[in-house]
């Protein structure tokens, strides 16, 4: 039996979001980023794939957020907040 | 001037709509505040709702409910690579005494939600929650994006995450052993085809549990909706760190498997959810109330993960305090002193009776992952020896089988695994 895999971007799409212009995430310093003493939790634990190595910095693609709150478990220098009301993930049947 | 309500309820999953209901029922001015664009906009679980303790709330329930299909059989799947050996429990009394439904939360919460409005709270969606209100060190209400509202006391439904018992000093961000990390995908399957795989009647559904194909302490669930599947695995935020593996690659993993890929072959993902699931059991259990302010629900990390039981406990909970709140509000005395009676009356219920009971069980199934591993990997391995058919002497294989057993697990060790086993649940 062979399953087709899926990738985080093929299941993403299936998903409803209302997309704020402003990021509910942030790093709270990047500085730390650079030594990162977790191995880059936030980019492993993430279901997904919000976070990213670029250039020397972590990226943040909040407009895949699924608001599980995963990545702020794992590592304390990642800021999370509550998407301003109506906005972010909207599930049709959750 | 802001307004100003018996209750405001931050959050309308079943934790907070069953306090809200509660109280607007008993003709309290309650506030519901939800940041989905609806209740249920949010929301993820298995999963099952169930009978007992919904039906407190809303006799027969079923008849108006979106509810999928009740559930006939509950499953544990034991996986290995390549194999699985299921032990399953089907029941007739399922079909005439209902015990449990699956739902899709975006559609059964929207649903719940109107009973307390129909009883006179107001739902208000949209509205995210910044800030608890504080005044003299009390809780008097609540900032929202849309401005302040003030209340006699505010009930923290706001779900695992609570960023509201955090604001007002209840508890500490959440530690790794607290939660799990589960993933979910809704996957539509033509109702015929849900009926012919699961060997199942119109109507009826199963609930599934497996293990041994993961890391670390780890679950898969399933669960049979109407004509789709929920297929989702979960994971302890501890082990999936220290696996470095991602969760998506270990759930197309576990979709993958080939006992699991035949039962949602050619089916639509419909959805991709993640949630935490707080699943640490008794002693993680948040402190659940303060001058002003009551924790419902996940946010006060009521899940019983053994049993499955996550809404009822939520639900319960919230009449709990609700009815506190009722008390409360007669004696015109919202402090600590007054509204530590919900704990009290949480503490005898069975809410945090049995998560005392279970107490020991999340920390012992962390430290001893072989249950999840080892354990259901040598149980394939023996029944697979036992059914090759061959030329080998019987004698000969049995003692093979237990040599293939002393050599994963030592005597010591399995004595003393399925001892503590027995004493955490005796």
């Amino acid at each position: 039996m062979t399953q087709r895999v899926l990738a985080i971007e093929d299941k993403l799409y299936r998903n409803r979001y209302k997309v704020d212009e402003e990021s509910h995430l942030w790093i709270k310093d990047p500085k730390m980023c650079l030594r990162c003493p977790f191995d880059f939790a936030c980019i492993r634990v993430c279901p997904t794939d919000v976070y990213k190595w670029e250039e020397s910095k972590i990226t943040i693609t909040y407009d895949a957020c699924v608001e599980c709150g995963a990545c702020r478990i794992a590592c304390y220098d990642i800021g999370w907040k509550n998407p301003k009301g109506g906005f972010g993930i909207s599930y049709k049947y959750g | 001037m802001a307004e100003k309500f018996d209750s405001v309820v931050v959050g309308a999953g079943p934790a907070g709509i069953a306090a809200a209901y509660t109280m607007a029922k008993a003709g309290l001015n309650v506030l519901v505040l939800e940041k989905g664009e609806k209740p249920g906009a949010k929301n993820m679980f298995g999963g099952i709702i169930f009978r007992h303790h919904t039906e407190k709330l809303a006799p027969e329930f079923w008849k108006t409910a979106p509810v999928e299909r009740h559930v006939v059989e509950y499953q544990y799947w034991f996986l290995s690579k390549d194999s699985h050996l299921l032990l399953s429990h089907r029941n007739q009394k399922f079909n005439s005494q209902y015990n449990a439904f699956t739902v899709h939360r975006a559609k059964f919460d929207p649903w719940f939600a109107k009973l307390a409005e129909d009883a006179g709270a107001v739902i208000i969606n949209r509205t995210t929650v910044d800030d608890v209100l504080k005044e003299n060190g009390k809780i008097i209400g609540v900032k929202t994006e849309r401005g302040d509202i003030l209340a006699d006391v505010v009930i923290a439904a706001d779900g695992v995450n609570s960023m509201l018992s955090k604001q007002a000093g209840l508890r500490e961000e959440l530690p790794q052993d607290a939660v799990v990390l589960a993933l979910k995908e809704v996957i539509a399957v033509p109702k015929q085809k849900i009926e012919e795989r699961f060997n199942l009647g119109p109507d009826e559904g199963i609930a599934a549990l497996l293990v041994g194909w993961g890391p670390g302490m780890h679950a898969g669930f399933m669960y049979t909706n109407r004509d789709t599947i929920s297929l989702g695995i979960a994971i302890s935020m501890r082990d999936l760190d220290r696996s470095k593996q991602r969760p998506n690659v270990l759930f197309e993993q576990f979709k993958s498997h080939p006992s699991i890929a035949p039962l949602i072959k050619d089916g639509e993902l419909k959805e991709y959810s993640a949630h935490l699931i707080p699943e640490g059991g008794y002693d993680y259990v948040a402190n659940t109330y303060t001058d002003g302010m009551l924790v419902v629900g996940d946010a006060a990390m009521l899940v019983n993960a053994v049993n499955w039981e996550g809404t009822n406990l939520a639900m319960t909970s919230g009449i709990i305090a609700g009815e506190t709140v009722i008390e409360a509000k007669k004696k015109n005395d919202f402090s600590s002193r007054t509204l530590a009676k919900y704990r009290e009356r949480l503490e005898e219920s069975f809410v945090l009776k049995d998560l005392k009971k279970y107490r020991g069980i999340p920390k012992f199934f962390s430290s001893n992952p072989e249950f999840f591993t080892l354990y259901p990997d040598t149980l394939n391995e023996l029944f697979y020896m036992w059914h090759v058919v061959d030329d080998e002497f019987k004698a000969d294989k049995i003692k093979r089988m237990k040599a293939t057993l002393f050599k994963r697990r030592s005597r010591v060790s399995l004595v003393r695994d399925f001892y503590h086993l027995w004493r955490l649940f005796s």
